[in-house]
């Protein structure tokens, strides 16, 4: 027998302006059952989750359709129910916990508000259940903790506060939003694994909203696929994954196991690469504050070696604190090392920038993650590419615009798009021009630095294809650098493992993903995500008999 | 877009900021053509009479025309408080903007001019230069210039400080573009519409200083009279004609509640 | 350690405003001895004789280096003596004395009153969260910040005072009245300055709380079931006591502004009147002792905003103390 807990009938919701975010939703969630919604940015799946808990962001508005929970029609029920039924018949989990925790009370407060405000539970009550819950989420000294500031614990515990305040009140429905998104691969195995034990514990109902199909397959029972605001198709797990029905789910399922590890085998044998570096790194020393000794005060990278090869794609891999955007920063010359040299085709670098030749400066590009931040949004394109054709090659009128549509060309956008502004084109299309104002300096070096992990899984596939082609077309040599192994294990020939500022492990990509050596770069790999159901609980073992491995060798804490 | 836009249309906020500074901008213009009455001619015998057929906010203290003399204090008061900030953008902009792309030395020392300007109550540093230099239309403006251009100053530097840290004025430097494109190409663009803002706000600041310098008696001198002077000078005649002094008070409040109104209307339009 | 951190914050910033006094002495004196050229002739006027003007200098001891007058000055304004006044002969000191005590109970009894009236009134704004009466009195506070303080003291006097006689139009404040009287020259003044610097106070209140309700721990709030109200009161008040100290001490200091305008309407024996009278006299070492105090009261304001702010931030709590585990 299965008993409704969200029953979500042809909901519509559309902004104060009358644009469309959903249109007719339908879905039930069961007891005990875990539905994912996985969807592009902009699909609608976070409106979805919060119309879930009758909450509407401000400038949207619900136009028509139900969202009953428990019983209770949510969109319309006033204040006070709402009230009551938020946190203890339904609780929330957000994707970053650092900014859904109120920086100025303590966790533990945070976490038992809402049952001393439903009085479901008395004071001493909720205090012991918290604790329990932090034990219960192996977080330190749970009788203590819960006395600190969000700012005092790092990301991952601050995390699993947020699932203990969800599991507070044993909710019927929990609805989490991208619960993990926010956090390194490695953090994010443990506490995926934490949520599902929690979800099946408490035989609590869950509403799982996430881009990533790999994560969402760990842990669902249904999967619905949302575009557009619009649910495409509704299933299983294990038919959504083996036996999609619709174009956009193959599609999706397709780009996610184009960027998995598994793609390594997939791979075309590369092309040969020059022997000779064309780049090196040596030792490289870099960081803020004052410099004494060739060391500054705070340091990123502590002595970091790079060779690249003509023609050749090397990775630069690390989490959040790894230093490898520091790395790209300093090999463009935005970033002075403290020690060390950069050296292009034997000719040794100066640390800025500014005391670099216009030569060296064209020679080496970079294209950053953040595209919004990349372009400027006041300048139309035709601008934005035709500055940088007449600031190295002096090409104007006529023959710049025809360079400028050959520039469109490669990165597969249509003439038409040079009057445009970059608020007006797709994140992935920003990161196409953003790559074709780095040709257009005709380069010799271009440095990626995590291009596409602001990026939907499929426009990333798109993105990571269109980096091969120009290499093998213009015969570029890449530095990609980027957080995540699936990206990489598609595209690079060779690969450098980063850990706080130091390599780790540097060699072929083949084998250091297929057989990696040094525990980090082991852990890395087993945390990627994969499309099979299972690989989360053989992630979790993997990850447990090499923590022991890992904490010796780990200077600073996670 | 069309969202923002249909906003800044319907809010009746924005249309009454509108159709008043409009209006006081027409009787400044006006005024410099025609105005109905010699406003420094002693018109009628009886001082701080009350509206009368052909003076219709009545005279004021010395029996002169309070519409003549409002109507010509509108374009010295909007010509002092225009030219004022005017002045406090030019410098402050210049500078700010200069302090944030530079950075290092002149930023500091010119931060730390700006710190010691900041930390003074502007109407006492009015006073006191009152004081050194005498009172004049160009000194009063030059104090305003100067302690508005310390506020201009730190929204300057603060935008350009902003800006810097954008991907794009990076790149563009780290192509090896020399400060004009920076500034002109990258960040103007960027720049112009906070300043606006600010301009229009910092514009009703200027207008009630130099309205509180005239009206305890340290402004505009007689007989030229800004609207502050006017309800100084008027402000015995509260009981038999009480318009030659609320008149010019309220015409201040009208021009600076406007300002503000426009500013939250654009800001907020902003916000979207 | 947080607490250390704050302690040499709160020492560093003393330090810093020691020496901002020093700078606006130098200034204050430079303006008013040096700028103006002979002080002699200023006070004399133009149709003084060159031999009076001449005893006047040796007795004002002008014809020593500026820099020697300027340390005798300031050697004598940190004791409160502040030289003598050109215009009455008698020392400056003698002047103030009462006029600080005046201005200090109209600029106190504004604060005590405006601050939580502004507080109550930016926090019950925000907890109408844009609803028609946050709308409506946004509108009402912003024009009322905008507004001259001279046209609410000239309305007040024209209502209360000329047609309805109920108050005196003027604030003669003198040693004799007793409290009854006193009452009743304050009212309109401080009414006047109330109205002003509450609805700036509320504006920013509101300004910082609207802030703060768009942050994601207060989504999060709400959709832990947490009532509006205390959403306000407990989840945002908290982030947002640093701001709002800063705001109540820029505007306390700002109340300067407002003392002039006000003093001058109501002929009220303050501070600011005193200053304004000897400016208007070129009253030099009166006007420069009234600079010194406006300035020194303004700078101290500013450094208790400064440490209120820096007290209240978060960063200023101790760092991770079990950061180990």
């Amino acid at each position: 027998m299965s008993t409704n807990i969200l029953t979500v009938d042809d909901l519509r919701i559309a902004t104060t302006t009358g644009m469309p975010v959903l249109d007719g939703i339908s879905l039930r969630v069961c007891r005990g059952e875990v539905l994912a919604l996985i969807g592009a940015s902009g699909s609608g799946k976070t409106t979805l989750a919060l119309a879930a808990l009758g909450h509407l962001r401000p400038g949207l508005r619900a136009t028509g359709g139900s969202v009953r929970l428990d019983g209770v029609e949510m969109l319309t029920a006033p204040q006070p129910v709402l009230n009551r039924m938020r946190g203890r018949v339904a609780s929330y989990i957000a994707q970053s916990a650092a900014a859904a925790f109120n920086p100025r009370m303590r966790l533990g407060d945070q976490v038992v508000e809402s049952a001393l405000l439903h009085r479901s539970q008395s004071a001493v009550q909720a205090r012991a259940r918290a604790q329990d819950l932090f034990g219960y989420l192996s977080l330190p000294n749970p009788d203590r903790i819960g006395t600190r500031f969000p700012y005092q614990v790092s990301g991952g515990q601050l995390q699993r506060f947020m699932i203990a305040m969800g599991l507070q009140e044993e909710p019927l429905l929990m609805v989490c939003d991208e619960p993990t998104s926010a956090l390194d691969v490695t953090t994010q195995v443990e506490v995926m694994r934490l949520l599902k034990q929690a979800i099946l514990d408490n035989d609590t109902a869950a509403l799982f909203v996430s881009h990533d199909l790999a994560v969402v397959a760990q842990i669902a029972t249904r999967i619905a696929v949302m575009c557009a605001g619009a649910i495409v198709e509704i299933g299983d797990t294990e038919q959504i994954i083996n036996a999609p029905r619709e174009d956009y789910t193959r599609e999706l399922i397709a780009a996610c196991q184009h960027l998995s590890l598994g793609a390594l085998a997939q791979r075309p044998a590369r092309l040969p690469a020059s022997a000779d570096a064309t780049l090196s790194v040596k030792g490289v020393v870099a960081g803020y504050g004052k410099v004494s000794n060739g060391k500054p005060s705070i340091a990123t990278l502590h002595g970091v070696d790079l060779e690249v090869r003509k023609r050749e794609i090397v990775a630069v891999i690390g989490e959040s604190g790894s230093g490898k955007t520091t790395l790209a920063r300093v090999i463009a010359g935005l970033h002075a090392p403290a020690s060390g040299a950069v050296t292009m085709s034997g000719e040794t670098l100066a640390g800025l920038d500014a005391q670099r030749t216009a030569a060296q400066r064209r020679r080496i590009q970079l294209a950053v993650q953040m595209a919004d931040t990349a372009l400027n949004p006041k300048h139309r394109l035709r601008r934005i590419l035709g500055r940088v054709l007449a600031f190295f090659h002096g090409i104007k009128g006529a023959a710049a615009e025809a360079r400028m549509l050959e520039l469109l060309a490669m990165v597969s956008l249509p003439p038409h798009y040079l009057d445009r502004y970059p608020t007006e084109i797709s994140g992935g299309e920003k990161q196409r021009i953003n790559l074709a104002r780095a040709l257009a300096a005709e380069p010799e070096i271009l440095i990626c630095d995590e291009i596409t992990s602001a990026l939907d899984t499929i426009v990333a596939g798109q993105i990571i294809a269109l980096v091969k082609r120009l290499r093998d077309e213009l015969g570029l040599t890449i530095i990609f650098i980027s957080h995540d192994l699936a990206t990489v294990a598609s595209i690079a020939d060779r690969v450098t493992v980063l850990r706080h500022g130091r390599v780790v492990e540097a060699g072929e990509s083949a084998e250091v993903l297929s057989a990696p050596k040094d525990p980090y770069t082991r852990l890395l790999v087993a945390s990627v995500p994969e499309l099979r159901q299972g690989w989360l609980e053989d992630a979790a073992a993997m990850r447990a008999t090499l923590a022991t491995e890992l904490e010796t060798s780990r200077p600073g804490a996670a | 877009m069309t969202g923002a836009s249909t906003s800044l249309r319907l809010s009746p906020t924005l249309a009454f900021s509108t159709v008043v500074l409009t209006m006081f901008a027409l009787i400044a213009l006006v005024s410099l053509v025609a105005l109905p009455q010699d406003p420094f001619d002693f018109i009628t015998d009886e001082p701080l009479m009350p509206p009368a057929v052909g003076m219709w906010l009545g005279s004021d203290y010395l029996g002169r025309d309070v519409l003549s003399r409002l109507m010509d204090g509108t374009r010295i008061t909007l010509f002092m408080a225009l030219t004022a900030t005017l002045l406090a953008h030019l410098i402050g902009d210049t500078l700010g903007l200069l302090a944030a792309t530079r950075g290092g030395f002149v930023d500091t020392v010119l931060s730390r001019i700006v710190d010691i300007v900041l930390a003074l109550p502007k109407i006492i540093v009015g006073l006191v230069v009152v004081a050194a230099l005498g009172s004049s239309v160009w000194v009063i403006i030059g104090i305003a210039s100067v302690v508005y251009a310390a506020g201009v100053f730190r929204i300057a530097r603060a935008l350009g400080n902003d800006l810097k840290e954008m991907d794009y004025i990076k790149l563009a430097r780290s192509r090896g573009e020399g400060m004009g494109w920076i500034l002109f190409g990258e960040m103007l663009p960027h720049v112009v519409r906070p300043l606006a803002t600010d301009f229009a706000i910092r514009a009703s600041f200027a207008i009630l200083f130099m309205s509180s310098l005239s009206f305890v008696g340290l402004g505009v001198q007689p007989p030229m009279a800004d609207w502050g002077g006017m309800a100084r000078e008027n402000l015995g005649g509260l009981s038999t004609n009480p318009l030659a002094a609320v008149a010019p008070a309220l015409a201040i409040a009208l021009v600076s509640i406007a300002l503000n109104l426009l500013v939250d209307a654009l800001d907020g339009d902003a916000r979207h | 350690m947080g607490s250390q951190g704050v302690v040499n914050f709160i020492i560093w910033r003393l330090f810093a405003t020691l020496l901002l006094l020093f700078i606006v002495s130098l200034l204050v004196f430079w303006a008013c001895e040096i700028l103006p050229g002979d002080v002699a002739q200023v006070a004399l006027g133009q149709y003084a004789t060159p031999e009076n003007v001449q005893a006047l200098r040796l007795e004002m001891g002008l014809n020593e280096p500026a820099a020697q007058r300027y340390l005798h000055w300031l050697a004598g304004a940190v004791q409160g003596d502040w030289g003598r006044s050109m215009v009455t002969k008698s020392p400056v000191s003698a002047l103030l004395s009462e006029r600080v005590a005046n201005t200090a109970l109209l600029a106190g009894i504004t604060t005590v009153i405006a601050v939580p009236l502004a507080i109550l009134l930016g926090v019950a704004m925000a907890m109408w969260n844009g609803r028609a009466l946050d709308r409506g009195a946004s509108v009402v506070i912003l024009a009322l910040s905008a507004t001259p303080e001279f046209l609410l003291a000239t309305l007040l006097v024209l209502l209360f005072a000329v047609n309805l006689g109920w108050l005196p139009a003027v604030a003669y404040l003198s040693t004799g009245s007793g409290i009854g009287q006193t009452a009743r020259a304050l009212l309109l003044p401080t009414a006047s300055l109330v109205v002003v610097v509450t609805a700036q106070i509320a504006r920013m209140t509101r300004a910082i709380l609207g802030n703060i309700l768009t942050q994601p721990y207060i989504e999060m709030a709400i959709l832990k079931g947490v009532p509006d109200r205390r959403i306000v009161a407990r989840h945002a008040l908290r982030n947002a006591v640093g701001p709002i100290a800063n705001v109540v001490a820029l505007n306390t200091a700002y109340l300067v502004s407002g003392i002039v305008v006000v003093e001058t309407i109501f002929a009220y024996p303050g501070l600011a009147r005193l200053m304004i009278d000897s400016v208007q006299s070129r009253d030099l070492p009166v006007v420069q002792a009234c600079a010194m105090i406006f300035c020194a009261t303004y700078v101290l304001l500013i450094l208790l905003a400064d440490v209120m702010a820096r007290v209240f931030d978060p960063r200023s709590l101790p760092q991770r103390p079990m950061d180990t585990i």
